[in-house]
């Protein structure tokens, strides 16, 4: 058996059953920790499919950056482990399992009608594409044939960020001019205290 | 590599899937929202294991650009989801069925 194999049938279980596990799991933190070894096993796939740029960039932003502003917003709002059960519309949750084990089938008949079961990769992928290593491969083809959204990116990283810092400070609304002149007179005279 | 690439195509469908059930079912605006990011990863997947079997790198560069969209949409969600949490004082989606200030 070959080795990629081996790693495949290892870690394809542990990937469908942490993100199983996410979705039955009542305890936030528990969920988000799933996750994280799901996002593990996706890196290491990625590492199998000839792409360890990515392997490393999935475990550094993923898992290390974006799984860490999971547990810390989970944190900071605190974990409420009773989410209730009664369904806003009627049978929601029977039709949306019923939907997903649709959306599986159908993927898996689309997938065998595409490129059928037995299609292996070619051989050679090191050698042809990832000539001189993955990273420089990749950044070949980033820094030529799509130099122009890789800039784009750049400015949605601003305005991301600054959409964060007005989202997350505390608004304060501005005083008006009419509230201010009745603020001043409410200061002029001795407001008279209800019984 | 003996592995054929439906096998990794599989894994992605069936992680998508999950992912789709979860943001259906689940009530949690931050589970849910892990959900998508879970449907986010598959994708990212499937992109990869396709950029292999065709001997070109642009699925890979699709999916590093993924990944940066990704990390900005997880950053404004999450302060979306606290700024809901602020005003309700709950991050049950249930809560924010109406739709004003």
């Amino acid at each position: 058996m070959p080795l990629d194999n081996v790693v495949f049938w290892v870690f394809a279980p542990i990937s469908v059953g942490s993100a199983l596990a996410m979705l039955f799991q009542r305890n936030a933190v528990h969920a988000a920790l799933f996750l994280i070894i799901n996002f593990f096993t996706i890196a290491v796939f990625f590492l199998v499919l000839g792409a360890p740029f990515l392997f490393a960039v999935q475990i550094i932003v993923y898992a290390g950056a974006i799984m860490v502003l999971f547990l810390f917003v989970i944190m900071l709002l605190g974990v409420d482990g009773n989410e209730s059960l009664i369904d806003r519309l009627n049978g929601q949750r029977p039709v949306a399992i019923v939907l997903g084990t649709g959306l599986v089938l159908e993927l898996f008949f689309a997938i065998r009608a595409g490129i059928g079961f037995s299609a292996k990769a070619p051989a050679d992928f090191d050698a042809a594409v990832n000539k001189g290593g993955n990273a420089a491969a990749l950044s070949r083809v980033l820094f030529r044939q799509y130099f122009f959204p890789f800039e784009a990116t750049s400015v949605l990283l601003i305005v991301a960020a600054i959409a964060v810092m007005v989202l997350a400070s505390r608004q304060r609304r501005a005083i008006t001019r009419a509230e201010q002149a009745a603020e001043e007179r409410s200061a002029r005279t001795p407001r008279t205290e209800p019984a | 590599m003996r592995t054929p690439i439906a096998y990794f195509l599989i894994v992605s469908a069936m992680l998508f899937s999950i992912g789709t059930v979860g943001v259906l079912v689940r009530k949690n605006a931050l589970i849910i929202f892990m959900s998508v990011e879970l449907q986010l990863n598959a994708v990212n997947l499937a992109l990869v294991a396709f950029s292999r079997m065709h001997d070109s790198l642009n699925g890979q560069v699709l999916a590093f650009f993924s990944m940066v969209v990704a990390a900005a949409e997880v950053v404004v969600g999450l302060a979306i989801i606290v700024n809901v949490f602020r005003r309700r004082q709950s991050t049950s989606v249930d809560d924010a069925a109406v739709l004003r200030g």
